[in-house]
C-alpha cells in the first residue's frame, strides 16, 4: 500500500512536471526520461555518465565495423557542421572526447543536450565557453551508440 | 483611458434598404413589413466583462481547444487562429506570394502559381474546408478555393504548407468551392460567372443565353496522398452557381449548389438578376454522375488547365498541363441533377447534421426556406416536375419544402448547426445572427453582429457531429469597433458562446484580409500530427546538401549552383568568388538543423527577390542574375542564436569576361 502510494506520488509529480513548463516542449522529449532537477540533485551516475535516456553504463566491446560506418554517416550528416576531430569549430574538437568522457556520457549528451547544458556541471561549463547550445539532431539511441563507435576510431591515442 | 467612439448606429441598413426598395419595386412594402415583424432589433447580450474574459482566457503556455482556419479573402491566404483566445497562430500563404517566407519567390514554390494564363501570384480565397471522414472533419488537409482565376489549393495539415494547386477549366469565378464530400471523395468547384465553355471562344457578350454555360466541377481526391484531379464537369444552364455543400448522412451521395441570375442577365445584375421570385438549388447525385462518367456517358472536351504539385517530400513543385476534360451535358444525359425552386437569389445551401434538411438562405428573401431531402427524393420518384430546363427537371416548390423560418431578419445568408436541434443563420442587412429550431422552424434567439455579417462558423458546425461550443461571426466592416487605423479598418470577427440557450458575445477581434468562410476543428485532431522538422534522411530535394563537407559551387556554362548549408551560426560556404555578371546563380540552401522551430534565412544585397526562409531539414532555392560587379554581403534573416549577427558572408561578382576562378571557402581567413 505504501509503495503504491509512493508510485502514485511519483507519477503525479511526473505528470505535473510534464504538464507545465518548457522542458516537455523541447524536442529532446522524445528520448529524454531523465528528471534531474538541479545540479545538487544529480546522482553520482549522472555526474559521471550524464543525464539522459541511457541510465546504465555502456561497455565497449570489440570494435563493430558496421556500427562505425553507420556512425560515420550520421556524424557526417548531422554533426560535422559543428564538430571536427582536431579543431574547435562551433563546438569542441571530438578526437579525444572518449578520453575525457565515458561513452554513456557522450550518448546522453547527443540524446539530451538541452537538459545536459542546463543541469550538468561539465556541459554547463562548455556552454559558457562556446556560447552555442548544442541542438538535438533527431537521432535515436542506436544512432548515438553508433556515433560512439565511430568516435572510437577517431581517437588520437 | 477609455476612448468611446459613438457610431453605434447602422447606416448600412438604411442605405441597403433604399437600394433594395429601388430594386424591388413593389416588394418594398413587403420588406418594410418584414422589418417591422422582426420586432425590436436583437441586442448585444454580452456576458459580464469578467465572465467573458475568463471564457476566452488561455493562460500563457496553455493551448487553445480549437484550431480555426479563416480564409484571407483578397489577401489570398489562409490564417490560423486558436479559439477561444483568438491568438493568431500563423498565416499560411496559399494564392499570394509571401515575402516573409519566400513562398512564391523560391524556385520550389513558384510553379504553384502557374496557370493557363501564366504566372499568377495572387487570388481571392474564400471557403476553406477541412477534409472529412464519415462526415466529420479529420484534420488531414484543408482545401481552399481561388475565386478569380479558378483554382483549388490543398494544404497539408502536418506542415501547414500549401502542397498543391489545381486550375479549373470552363469556369469563371470559382466561388461555390472548395467543399468536400462526406469522405473527401470529391472536392467541388463551380462557375460563379457562366462563360462560353469552349476554350477561348470570342463571342458577343449579348449572345449570353446561346453561347454561355455553367460548369460544376468534381475533383477526385486520392485518399492516401490527397492529390486532386478533375474527374468530370457537369455543363449546366448559364446561371450563376455561387455556393455549394455536400450532403451527409441520408444525403451523403449528393451535393447541392445555390444559383442566382436564373434571369440570365449579363449586365447590371444588381437589378436584372433580382427579378425572379425564385431561383434554384441544384441537387446533384454525385455518385450517379460518377457512374455515368465511368460508363462512358460523358464526352471529352478540349481544355487547358494547370495542375501544380510536389512529386516527392521536397524538391520543386511541378506543373503539368492537362488538355482535356470529361463533361456530362444535362442536355444529353439525365437523371442525376434536379432544380429545387428557392426564394430569392439564395446564397448558400447548408445541410443539417442528419443530412435531411437543406437550408437555403435567400439574400433577398423574407423567410429562410428549408427543403426536405426525403421529400425531394419522393418528388423525383413521383416526377412532380414543373418544367425542364435544358434537360434538368424543376421540382415543385411545395413538393420539397418542409418549412419556412419566419421573421429571420433581413438578408439571411449562411447557416450552421449545433447538433442540439438548432440552426444559426447569419443575416446580413439587419446585421445579426438568428438561432432557430429545426423542429418548429421558429426563431428562439437573436444577437447583433458588428457590422454586416457574412458567413458564420460553429466549431465543427458543418459536421455530422457538431460541437456546440463557439460560434464565430465573420463581419464585413469594423468601423468604430477598434482603435481607428485610417480610412480602412481590418475585417472583424466576433466570438460567441453557444453552449447555453442564449448566444453570448465573448470577444471581438480584427483579422487579416477579408475572411469569408472559416472552419474550426478540435485541437487534438491536428496537434499530434504536426511535424516539428523535415527529416534530413528523407530529404529528396535534387540539390539538397546532406553532408556539410559536400558544400560546393558548381558552374555549368553560365549557370552557377551553390550547394550551401546553414547551421547555427554560419553558412557553408560563406566566401564565394568567380561569379560573373550575366550568370544565373542558384543558391540551394539546406537548413541542416534537426531541432524544432530553428529556422534560417538568407538575404543577399540587391537581389530582386524576397528573402528565403528555410525550416529545419528543408532545402530552398533563391535564383539570382547579378547585373553589377562588386561584393555582395548576405546574412541570415532569422534570429537563430546568440551569434546570429555573425551568420553572414560575401559573394564576389566579377565582370563577364574576368578570369577570377570559381572558389568557395569557409573558416580560413
Amino acid at each position: 500500500m505504501k509503495s503504491l502510494l509512493r508510485i502514485t506520488t511519483v507519477l503525479a509529480l511526473f505528470v505535473t512536471l510534464s504538464a507545465c513548463g518548457g522542458e516537455t516542449n523541447t524536442p529532446d522529449k522524445k528520448t529524454s526520461t531523465a528528471t534531474a532537477k538541479s545540479e545538487s540533485e544529480l546522482t553520482s551516475f549522472q555526474l559521471e555518465h550524464g543525464i539522459g535516456p541511457v541510465v546504465e553504463p555502456i561497455t565497449l566491446g570489440e570494435l563493430n565495423m558496421e556500427w562505425v560506418e553507420k556512425g560515420r554517416a550520421i556524424f557526417e550528416m548531422k554533426c560535422e557542421m559543428c564538430h571536427s576531430m582536431d579543431n574547435r569549430v562551433v563546438g569542441p574538437a571530438l578526437g579525444d572526447v572518449l578520453e575525457k568522457r565515458t561513452p554513456t556520457y557522450v550518448m546522453n549528451m547527443i540524446l539530451n543536450p538541452g537538459e545536459m547544458t542546463k543541469k550538468h556541471p561539465e556541459a554547463k561549463k562548455l556552454l559558457q565557453e562556446y556560447m552555442s547550445i548544442m541542438p538535438f539532431q533527431n537521432v535515436e539511441r542506436e544512432d548515438a551508440r553508433a556515433i560512439v563507435e565511430f568516435l572510437r576510431t577517431q581517437s588520437d591515442s | 483611458m477609455n476612448l468611446t467612439l459613438t457610431q453605434k448606429t447602422k447606416p448600412m441598413k438604411t442605405i441597403k434598404l433604399n437600394n433594395l426598395s429601388r430594386i424591388l419595386t413593389g416588394a418594398g412594402i413587403l420588406i418594410v413589413s418584414a422589418f417591422i415583424l422582426t420586432g425590436c432589433p436583437s441586442n448585444q447580450n454580452m456576458l459580464d466583462t469578467s465572465d467573458a474574459a475568463q471564457k476566452v482566457y488561455v493562460a500563457p503556455g496553455d493551448y487553445d481547444s480549437y484550431y480555426a482556419f479563416l480564409s484571407g479573402g483578397y489577401s489570398g491566404q489562409l490564417s490560423v487562429w486558436g479559439l477561444p483566445s483568438a491568438r493568431m497562430l500563423k498565416v499560411i500563404p496559399v494564392f499570394s506570394q509571401d515575402p516573409e517566407t519566400g513562398y512564391g519567390y523560391t524556385e520550389e514554390t513558384k510553379p504553384l502559381f502557374n496557370t493557363s494564363y501564366g504566372f499568377i501570384p495572387w487570388d481571392d480565397s474564400h471557403h476553406p474546408h477541412i477534409s472529412q471522414t464519415n462526415g466529420n472533419s479529420d484534420g488531414r488537409w484543408i482545401f481552399i478555393n481561388a475565386n478569380n482565376t479558378p483554382r483549388i489549393a490543398r494544404i497539408d495539415l502536418t506542415t501547414f504548407e500549401t502542397k498543391e494547386i489545381i486550375e479549373l477549366p470552363n469556369t469563371g469565378g470559382n466561388h461555390a468551392s472548395s467543399f468536400v464530400t462526406n469522405n473527401s471523395e470529391y472536392v467541388i468547384g463551380a462557375t460563379r460567372f457562366s462563360i462560353p465553355y469552349e476554350k477561348d471562344l470570342d463571342v458577343a457578350i449579348n449572345s449570353y443565353s446561346e453561347s454561355f454555360r455553367g460548369a460544376l466541377t468534381f475533383l477526385k481526391v486520392n485518399p492516401e496522398s490527397g492529390r486532386m484531379n478533375v474527374d468530370f464537369q457537369i455543363i449546366v444552364p448559364p446561371f450563376n452557381y455561387d455556393l455549394g455543400r455536400a450532403g451527409k448522412g441520408v444525403s451523403a451521395d449528393w451535393v447541392f449548389f445555390t444559383t442566382y441570375n436564373t434571369e440570365q442577365a449579363h449586365t447590371m445584375l444588381e437589378v436584372n438578376a433580382s427579378r425572379n421570385d425564385k431561383d434554384f438549388v441544384a441537387a446533384v447525385n454525385w455518385r450517379k454522375a460518377a457512374e455515368l462518367v465511368a460508363e462512358g456517358k460523358g464526352k471529352t472536351m478540349s481544355a487547358e488547365y494547370y495542375h501544380n504539385y510536389y512529386e516527392g517530400k521536397q524538391g520543386f513543385a511541378v506543373s503539368k498541363v492537362n488538355n482535356e476534360v470529361t463533361v456530362l451535358d444535362t442536355r444529353e444525359v439525365e437523371n442525376f441533377i434536379y432544380y429545387l425552386p428557392t426564394p430569392k437569389s439564395p446564397h448558400g445551401v447548408d445541410v443539417d447534421p442528419s443530412g435531411e434538411l437543406l437550408v437555403a438562405g435567400g439574400k433577398l428573401a423574407t423567410v429562410i426556406p428549408v427543403h426536405s431531402f426525403s421529400r425531394m427524393i419522393k418528388a423525383i420518384e413521383n416526377e412532380e416536375f414543373d418544367e425542364f430546363i435544358d434537360g434538368i427537371p424543376v421540382l415543385k416548390y411545395d413538393s420539397t419544402i418542409i418549412g419556412e423560418v419566419e421573421n429571420p431578419g433581413l438578408g439571411p445568408l449562411h447557416t450552421e448547426f449545433d447538433g442540439k436541434g438548432y440552426a444559426y443563420t447569419s443575416v446580413y442587412i439587419s446585421s445579426e445572427i438568428v438561432k432557430w429550431s429545426l423542429e418548429t422552424f421558429e426563431v428562439v434567439d437573436r444577437i447583433d453582429s458588428y457590422y454586416s455579417i457574412g458567413h458564420l462558423m460553429i466549431t465543427a458546425g458543418d459536421n455530422v457531429n457538431p460541437e456546440a461550443r463557439y460560434l464565430l461571426g465573420l463581419t464585413k466592416t469594423a468601423k468604430d469597433r477598434y482603435l481607428p487605423t485610417g480610412p480602412k479598418q481590418n475585417h472583424p470577427a466576433q466570438l460567441y458562446d453557444i453552449s447555453g440557450d442564449k448566444m453570448q458575445l465573448l470577444y471581438d477581434f480584427p483579422t487579416i484580409g477579408e475572411p469569408h468562410y472559416a472552419q474550426a476543428i478540435a485541437a487534438e485532431k491536428i496537434m499530434p500530427n504536426s511535424k516539428q522538422i523535415y527529416e534530413m534522411e528523407e530529404n529528396d530535394h535534387p540539390y539538397a546538401l546532406t553532408r556539410i563537407t559536400e558544400n560546393r559551387v558548381v558552374r555549368e556554362g553560365n549557370v552557377v549552383r551553390v550547394y550551401m548549408g546553414a547551421t547555427r551560426s554560419h553558412f557553408r560556404p560563406d566566401n564565394i568568388e568567380g561569379i560573373k555578371v550575366g550568370d544565373t546563380v542558384f543558391i540551394h540552401l539546406t537548413n541542416m538543423e534537426q531541432e524544432w522551430d530553428v529556422v534560417h534565412g538568407i538575404a543577399i544585397k540587391g537581389v530582386p527577390n524576397s528573402e528565403v526562409l528555410v525550416v529545419p531539414g528543408q532545402t530552398k532555392t533563391l535564383k539570382w542574375t547579378p547585373t553589377r560587379t562588386g561584393i555582395y554581403p548576405f546574412y541570415c534573416t532569422a534570429f537563430c542564436s546568440a551569434l546570429h549577427q555573425e551568420m553572414q558572408g560575401y559573394i564576389r561578382v566579377s565582370a563577364a569576361n574576368s578570369n577570377v576562378p570559381l572558389t568557395w571557402v569557409t573558416g580560413t581567413n
